[in-house]
This record gives structure tokens, C-alpha cells and sequence, in this order.
């Protein structure tokens, strides 16, 4: 019986455990399932691989991918993951177990959450951080139901119109189903327009907008006159925001707005190909109560040494059942361990190093694409590692081109305009090669 | 466990650095040239830039490496010992399925690249819907879903898109039994579903007769679990399906009970039209200490085109594609497709079972659960005496030791001793290096611990596992302060949780 090495059973051990349980067979335990409902057929998969015919069926999965140099972001972003980060996090006292319930035998998770929560409130300057959520675009959607949540009785929420499109339409997805009616807030020069806003906000029952503190044209939004324009109105401003760049940018604490969410991945986890990523969500004190998610608390033990331990849960789904205003019952625990661990090696310089490195080779990207005159500037508005640009040759044609290079890069958005994206990683060797291809169009 | 008391900020120490970064190659090139970081200065004015730099750890790469492994220390894992944790499947996570998921080429694709250079992972994403279909007799999965209740609206949302699309606008009602997930409530009330409740009978299944008025054309579907909380199958799943089905609904199936049905029963064939499976419980993920998970979504064949976007399709000529975009789809649920590092895993699992074991994995769990029913049932409490699938609850202890208040005849008074509580065995175990079990769920008795052993431990460490059990509860009947005190032997005693809740400390500057 023992043939399969995940499950220990010998056939001594089955007859010994049936004997107990006082029936004859395995199958007897089933006895009380319909007997049309025992699948009979032969299942359709295929034969059981040994450890090493699956090294080798990935190998061959990984081999039919291009390996690109990525220029793109647009919500995912290549920054470099340091050893340390995978290492530490691949720890199996960390990744094998589970939410810690039992704070007890717990205080490695909890005690990283605390300190994760304790980075993301320093990153976002805001009070409050819960322990992190599936990814970026949910945190939105989450965040939108705490305006509903915090305002009471108003049921529109504001989403400006340079947010990323899959920002939006997973927002999009939430409200309708759950009866949240949306409203978009125009964009002037790249920009959410504060006379759009100012017009929304006069027509009423508007709980919260959000706005992107770095929009899908890369541009650094200026805010001023957002969160007196709104609050006046008795609503709330959550900023979508991308963590690494909050390093050098405005704060949304800074800004005076009360919701701070985004997605975590730009803070040392890999591509993947989309997940898993991390989304978090800070917010000012006022508005804890509201705050879905899990929340880790200090407080002592029972001999009064310090220890930590997950709190506030009556806020949460598994108490309030359908009077929950959230169902979100897992935080994505170990890739806010990624984004701990990555904080604490970067630190204050390493963050700023990051951020002017990505700056420098945006920078030094955009302008030597302008002088290939294949592209028209479209904004003028500050940016930091990514920014749109008009090309002037098929859009389709230009991303073509790149990934025949190896290039990934130009994503298109629905204006026609590209967008290009430089991390640290990016080489002036590797941004020289890029423009060449672009040359040669 | 040793106990171990700082954090990362307690270590930092100004100008100390833990990253290697390049030098700027850049700098020069753009005349910015006042510092090597200098270029922020020009492209950021001064009123978009943040005040002061975030008062983040100033730490060195060793610092970071003792500290987490220290605090790694401090925490039990299932590659520690035994998770007996009720609907939560804790089973082994095998490590090739490590290995594969952090192959660098994998790692490193962008969630937007064009079909045409990502063939290699759409079609992880392609055999991962086959496989999961035919294990469950679905017709076919989303996997955009990053978790169990992420799955669970998902899942609804489907449901209200089908009647929406059929221009059915009055089922805005969804039945949930009692003794449910807690997540199936508040994932209705998230998906704008109001909840009715349809109760359990005496021997813990779902009640036909207290169901049947409920059912009407308001009725969006009904969310079941089976087997169900109590671990036990509701045999009645074929009328219930019938009924629901007459009267317009969808049956939904909550995945997270999946395991012991896990080559024995398909979903699909008891008449359920979308069930979410957790790929960190039946398919051998780890837990991450509270995630990432996944939470992909199947669906009946006539379902099909409500699943939210993108999802992966084969074209003609045998390549992969992704569709992006549909009028009848459901919406978009998550940033990207979902959460791949994740799917890796659970496709490695799924070929390491292949057609032969997989028919192993439910019945083991299944027998499991029963020998520590049948095992520990004369000192715990059973409230449901039948067969369990793969988990099964005791409502606490037989003897909790408790002793009424005394008055022998000179008058002298003995205090009385309160019981152990299910509580305080939970505690105790861990004193002896298991996790504990689910404790006071589900809601249908006030002492409920709930067992789950899954098919990945031996005989041998479930029967220390039984004898500890014994143990405790001979512990209880002597001295219940023995549990009440518990745990003596972990990195910390039972934490102040009320001191938490009322003077919260939740980040490191409200602890200065």
C-alpha cells in the first residue's frame, strides 16, 4: 500500500485502524454516500509522475516561455528580489503554517505581521495598516466598500479615470453585485481634474472616490485641494498606490486622505506571471472599525512579556457572518513576509536608491525614445519609473518589433498612446538595445 | 521553541545597510549630476515629494537573517508536527512542488505578456482546468479567485450573472444551512444576496422539510458543504439537489470539506452547478501562515460563459490563448489571472497523484478521522455518533473536572473548582507538540473541537496524538488547572487578548 510517498499507511497499519473503527474495509466508511454517487470511472488524468518526470515536465513547460527583458509595469513591476528575501520566506516554520490562531506557537507570523504593518505605515504615512489582502485591485474594491461602510446611507463612489484598467474593472465587478453605484472623475493633462471632482461632488450622496497616486500614465498625480474638496462633502479619499515610489512621493497621510491601498508586489516579489502578489491597506485611525482584513495587536502575556496576537476580531467575517461587510478571511501572510524582509535590507537609502535608479533609467529611456522621432510627447507632468508616450509607427507593429528583440515593452492603452516602464534592474546597455530596435523601424 | 523578544526596528541602527544595488549609470548622461541619487531631484517638485524619508529598519543583511530565522523559531508548521485543525486540511506540503514553483524562468513572466511568449505557462493553466474538471465532474474553472471565500463570491457572483442574464431578476435570496463556514454568509451579503438560514436536524444534515418552504422563485441557489461541517455527508444531497433545481436555484458547493471526497466523489455528479476548491487544503499548498492561497471556481457546462475573465483557451492549432474580454462574463475578480506561483504547486500535487493515487487520498482521510473518533470517544463528548468523512466534532470533555462548592460539617468551605473548557485542551496540546484542533466551530454545540487529521500522518504519530488526548482529559478529571494554566512549554503563556482590543498597540511607533 505504501507506494506513494506522501501517504504512510502500510497495509498492517489499515487493518489495524479498520479493526478499531469496527469495519471491514475503507469502503465501508463510505456506506452512508448514495451509491450513485461513488465515481466508478477511471479518472482522466495522467499517470502518476515520479519526482523526477515532474522536474522534467516543468523544465519543459518553462523552456516553451520567452524570456523577456521587462519594460512594462502597468501594475506589475520587475524590480530586483535580493537572496535574502526567498530564502528566509521559504522557511517552513513560516510557509507550513497556518493563520495563527494559536498566538501561542505563533509569534514568528505574528510578530512579522506587526512589523509588516508597522513598514506600511511609514510607506503610506498613514495610522492604521491590516495584516495585507489578496492583491492590489481587491484592496480597492475593499476599500470602496469601507467609504460606503464609514458614510452611511450614501451609495456612490467616485473612481478616477486615470486609475489602471484592471484596478477598475474589479472595482467595477464588486459594485455591481453588491449595489454600489460608481461614478468616474475625468482626467485633465493625464491628471484627475479637481473640477471634475468638485462637479461629482455637487451632484451628491458620494461616499469616497479613488484616485491613483501614480497613474496608468506613470504620472505622479498632484493632489492639492482633493481631501477639503471631499471631506467637505463628507466623503473619503482612498489613494491606489504603488509602495516602492511612496518611498520619495507624497504620502497619502501627507496628502490628509483617510484610505491608503495598492498592491505590495513592486516591493520584492516576483513577476510570477501575475500572483501571488500582495495587496495592503492603511488607513487613519478614525476608520479601524471599518477596516476589513486581519489586525495584529502587542499586548503582553499572561507572566507580562511582551507578545502579539491577532485583535479587533469582531470586525471580522467569521463573527459577524451576514452581517459582514467584508468575506475576505485570509491575508496573503507570506508575501507580507516577502515585503518585510525586503523593507527591512532596502531601509530608508535602499528605497530611495531604488526609486532614483528607476527615475534616472526612465528618464534616460523616455528621452532618447522622443529623439528616435518615432514618438510624440503626450504629457509633461513628473514622473518616476514608467510614462506614456504617442508612437508614431502601429503600436502593434512597435510591441512586435521589441519582442522579436526580447523586449517587453509599449504596452498600448485605449488612447493609442505605449507605456514603458525602468526598474533598477534595467542596464543602459539593455535600454540602448531597446531604442536601437526602435531606431530600426 | 525558544522565546525570542525583538523586532526588526529594535535593530536598526542609523547608516547600516542590507541591500547591493548598482551604481547609476544614468546620472551623468542626464546632466542632473549633484549626487548619485540626485535625479529625483529633478523629476520629482518639491510638493510631490514626501517630507522625510519613512522611519524604515536600518539593518545589516546578517541582522535581517538572525532575525527572521529567530523569529521562525517561534513558530509551529506542518513540516514541524501535527495540525489536527477541523475544515482546514492540513496536509503535507511536498517540497518538489517547492522546487517547481520557483523555477526562475516561471518567476520572472509579467501577468500582461502576449500569449504567444507565455505558451508554456497557459498551458499549465489549460491542464490544471482538465485535471481539476475531471476530479470534480465540472465542466470548467476560473482560477482568477486568490483564496476559499474570495472563491466563495466568485462563486456567487456567477450564480446572480446566470439569473441576470436569463433576465430572472427576483432571485436576490441565497439558503445557507447553520452549520456552515462562517465565509458563507458574509460572502453573500458582499454579492448583495440576502441570507436565509435552513436548519440542521437532529442527526447534524441539512433539513428537507425546514427547506422546503423556503425554496421560490426568490431563490438564487443554496451553498452547501458536504460532507458538512460536522464532517458528515448529507446523504439527502440528491432530493436536495431536485428541489432547489425545480424550483429555478444553482447549488453551490463550499470546496473547503473537498478532501475525503477526493477520488471517491465528484461534485458535479450530485447536482452541483459551481463549487470553489482551495488549492492550499485538497491540493497540498502550504498555508503561508494565513495565505497567498487560491481559490479556483468550476462550473456546470450551461455556466460557462457567466466565469469572470481572463481565462485561458486552446485555439485551433493546438497553441494557448487568453481571453480577455466578454459581454456575458461575470467581471474581472482579481489584478491579473490569478494566483500562478500558487497553481504550480497544486499541478505538481495533481501529477504526482495522477489517476492511481488520487483514488487513495480521500479514503485515508477518511479512515483516519474515524479510528480518532472511535479512539477518543470515552473521554470526549460525541454528539453525532455516526461515520465521519475526513473530520468529526467532540462538544469537549467527558469529566471536565469541575467540583460544586462545599460545606463539610465544621463549616469550612471549599471553593468551587470550575471545569476544563475546550479552551483549556487546545492549550494544553500544545504542550506536547501538537497545534491544536478547530475549536467552538461550528456553532451547533458550545464546547465543539473539530478534528481533521488528513491522509498524510502515520498511525504512529496519531496514536501519540490519542494518547495525548487521553492524557489531557485524565489531566482534566484530576486537576483542571493543569489545562487552565496551559500552555507551560511554549515561547509565551496565554496572551491578554482584552488588553489588545482595548489599548490597541498595532504598529511599532505606537509601542515607542
Amino acid at each position: 500500500m505504501a507506494t506513494f510517498s506522501y501517504f504512510p499507511h502500510t497495509e498492517d497499519d489499515i487493518r489495524k485502524m479498520l479493526q478499531r473503527i469496527g469495519v471491514s474495509s475503507i469502503d465501508d466508511l463510505y456506506n452512508d454516500v448514495p451509491g450513485e454517487f461513488l465515481y466508478k470511472g477511471e479518472y482522466d488524468l495522467p499517470d502518476a509522475m515520479s519526482e523526477q518526470q515532474i522536474r522534467e515536465h516543468f523544465a519543459a513547460l518553462d523552456s516553451r516561455n520567452t524570456k523577456l527583458k521587462i519594460f512594462a509595469g502597468a501594475g506589475a513591476y520587475d524590480h530586483y528580489t535580493p537572496s535574502v528575501v526567498p530564502y528566509l520566506a521559504a522557511r517552513s516554520e513560516f510557509s507550513t503554517a497556518y493563520t495563527p490562531y494559536q498566538a501561542e506557537i505563533s509569534q514568528g507570523t505574528l510578530r512579522y505581521i506587526f512589523e509588516y504593518q508597522s513598514m506600511i505605515c511609514e510607506l503610506t504615512g498613514m495610522e492604521i495598516s491590516n495584516a495585507s489582502m489578496y492583491d492590489g485591485p481587491t484592496a480597492a474594491a475593499e476599500a470602496m466598500f469601507m467609504a460606503i461602510a464609514c458614510t452611511k446611507k450614501k451609495t456612490r463612489v467616485l473612481l478616477s479615470d486615470t486609475l489602471l484598467p484592471n484596478v477598475r474593472k474589479v472595482v467595477e465587478t464588486y459594485a455591481r453585485f453588491h449595489g454600489v453605484a460608481l461614478g468616474n472623475i475625468a482626467q485633465k493633462d493625464g491628471q484627475t481634474s479637481l473640477e471634475s471632482l468638485k462637479a461629482e461632488l455637487e451632484a451628491g450622496d458620494v461616499a469616497g472616490i479613488i484616485v491613483p497616486a501614480v497613474n496608468r500614465f506613470g504620472i505622479v498625480e498632484d493632489f492639492t485641494g482633493f481631501a477639503d474638496a471631499v471631506h467637505e462633502a463628507k466623503a473619503i479619499v482612498v489613494e491606489y498606490c504603488d509602495p516602492s515610489v511612496l518611498a520619495v512621493i507624497k504620502t497619502p497621510g501627507e496628502w490628509g486622505f483617510d484610505v491608503a491601498v495598492g498592491d505590495g508586489q513592486s516591493l520584492g516579489l516576483p513577476l510570477n506571471y501575475g500572483g501571488p502578489y500582495v495587496g495592503f491597506m492603511a488607513c487613519a485611525k478614525e476608520h479601524v472599525r471599518k477596516l476589513p482584513g486581519r489586525i495584529v495587536g502587542q499586548t503582553v502575556d499572561a507572566e507580562g512579556k511582551r507578545c502579539f496576537v491577532l485583535t479587533l476580531q469582531a470586525r471580522e467575517q467569521h463573527i459577524r457572518r451576514e452581517k459582514a461587510t467584508s468575506n475576505i478571511c485570509s491575508n496573503e501572510s507570506l508575501m507580507a513576509l516577502y515585503v518585510t524582509i525586503y523593507l527591512s535590507l532596502m531601509g530608508p537609502e535602499g528605497m530611495h536608491k531604488v526609486n532614483s535608479l528607476s527615475s534616472c533609467g526612465a528618464h534616460y529611456l523616455h528621452d532618447e525614445l522622443l529623439a528616435t522621432g518615432k514618438f510624440e510627447e503626450v504629457f509633461t507632468a513628473p514622473f518616476v519609473k514608467e510614462f506614456v508616450l504617442k508612437p508614431l509607427v502601429p503600436a502593434e507593429q512597435l510591441q512586435q518589433a521589441l519582442l522579436d528583440a526580447g523586449y517587453f515593452g509599449a504596452l498600448a492603452t485605449e488612447e493609442g498612446y505605449v507605456s514603458f516602464c525602468v526598474t533598477e534592474k534595467r542596464t543602459k546597455a539593455e535600454i540602448d538595445g531597446l531604442v536601437n530596435v526602435v531606431k530600426g523601424l | 521553541m525558544k522565546y525570542y523578544d525583538k523586532l526588526i526596528f529594535e535593530l536598526s541602527k542609523k547608516g547600516r545597510t542590507g541591500f547591493s544595488l548598482p551604481e547609476n549609470e544614468f546620472c551623468a548622461s542626464r546632466n542632473c549630476g549633484r549626487k548619485p541619487s540626485g535625479c529625483l531631484c529633478n523629476a520629482l517638485p518639491e510638493n510631490l515629494r514626501r517630507a522625510e524619508a519613512p522611519a524604515l529598519p536600518e539593518v545589516g543583511e546578517v541582522d535581517v537573517v538572525r532575525h527572521y530565522t529567530n523569529l521562525s523559531q517561534m513558530n509551529f508548521g506542518v513540516d514541524t508536527g501535527f495540525y489536527p485543525l477541523g475544515s482546514c486540511t492540513m496536509k503535507y506540503n511536498p517540497k518538489i512542488n517547492e522546487e517547481v514553483a520557483s523555477m526562475p524562468g516561471l518567476q520572472a513572466l509579467h501577468p500582461l505578456q502576449p500569449a504567444s511568449t507565455v505558451q508554456g505557462a497557459l498551458e499549465v493553466y489549460y491542464n490544471m482546468e482538465k485535471a481539476l474538471s475531471a476530479i470534480t465532474g465540472m465542466s470548467c474553472f476560473t482560477f482568477n479567485p486568490c483564496a476559499g471565500a474570495h472563491g466563495e463570491l466568485t462563486g456567487l457572483m456567477i450564480m446572480r450573472q446566470y439569473h441576470i442574464l436569463r433576465g430572472d431578476l427576483k432571485r436576490t435570496k441565497v439558503i445557507v444551512p447553520d452549520s456552515a463556514h462562517g465565509t458563507n454568509p458574509a460572502s453573500a451579503a458582499v454579492c448583495g444576496l440576502e441570507v436565509v438560514v435552513v436548519k440542521s436536524n437532529a442527526d447534524g444534515l441539512v433539513d428537507v422539510a425546514d427547506l422546503k418552504p423556503l425554496l421560490g422563485d426568490d431563490i438564487a441557489g443554496i451553498m452547501m458543504t458536504n460532507p458538512n461541517t460536522l464532517g458528515l455527508f448529507e446523504r439527502e444531497i440528491g432530493e436536495i439537489a431536485a428541489l432547489v433545481h425545480e424550483c429555478g436555484g444553482l447549488l453551490y458547493y463550499d470546496g473547503a470539506n473537498m478532501n475525503p471526497l477526493l477520488g471517491m466523489v465528484r461534485p458535479g455528479d450530485m447536482g452541483f452547478d459551481i463549487m470553489h476548491l482551495n488549492l492550499h487544503k485538497t491540493f497540498s499548498t502550504p498555508h503561508g501562515g494565513g495565505g497567498p492561497g487560491s481559490g479556483p471556481v468550476g462550473v456546470a457546462a450551461r455556466l460557462e460563459h457567466c466565469l469572470p475573465l481572463p481565462r485561458v483557451v486552446r485555439n485551433g492549432d493546438g497553441t494557448f490563448g487568453i481571453l480577455g474580454e466578454s459581454d456575458e462574463s461575470a467581471g474581472k475578480v482579481s489584478g491579473f489571472m490569478g494566483n500562478f506561483g500558487i497553481i504550480l504547486r497544486a499541478y505538481a500535487y495533481i501529477l504526482s497523484l495522477g489517476k492511481q493515487n488520487v483514488r487513495l487520498a480521500g479514503k485515508f482521510a477518511t479512515m483516519s478521522a474515524n479510528y480518532i473518533k472511535e479512539s477518543l470517544k470515552e473521554c470526549y463528548k460525541l454528539p453525532i455518533p455516526s461515520v465521519c468523512k475526513h473530520e468529526f466534532v467532540f462538544d469537549g470533555l467527558i469529566n471536565d473536572g469541575s467540583r460544586p462548592e462545599e460545606t463539610a460539617a465544621d463549616g469550612t468551605v471549599t471553593p468551587a473548582v470550575p471545569g476544563a473548557t475546550t479552551l483549556d485542551v487546545a492549550k494544553r496540546l500544545l504542550d506536547f507538540g501538537f497545534h491544536a484542533p478547530t475549536i467552538y466551530f461550528p456553532l451547533l454545540f458550545h464546547q465543539t473541537i473539530m478534528i481533521e487529521p488528513t491522509e498524510t500522518e502515520s498511525k504512529e504519530t496519531i496514536d501519540e496524538f490519542i494518547a495525548v488526548m487521553r492524557k489531557i482529559a485524565e489531566e482534566a478529571a484530576a486537576d483542571p488547572m493543569i489545562l487552565k494554566s496551559a500552555p507551560h512549554n511554549a515561547p509565551i503563556s496565554r496572551p491578554d487578548e482584552t488588553r489588545a482590543a482595548r489599548q490597541p498597540v498595532l504598529k511599532f511607533r505606537d509601542a515607542e
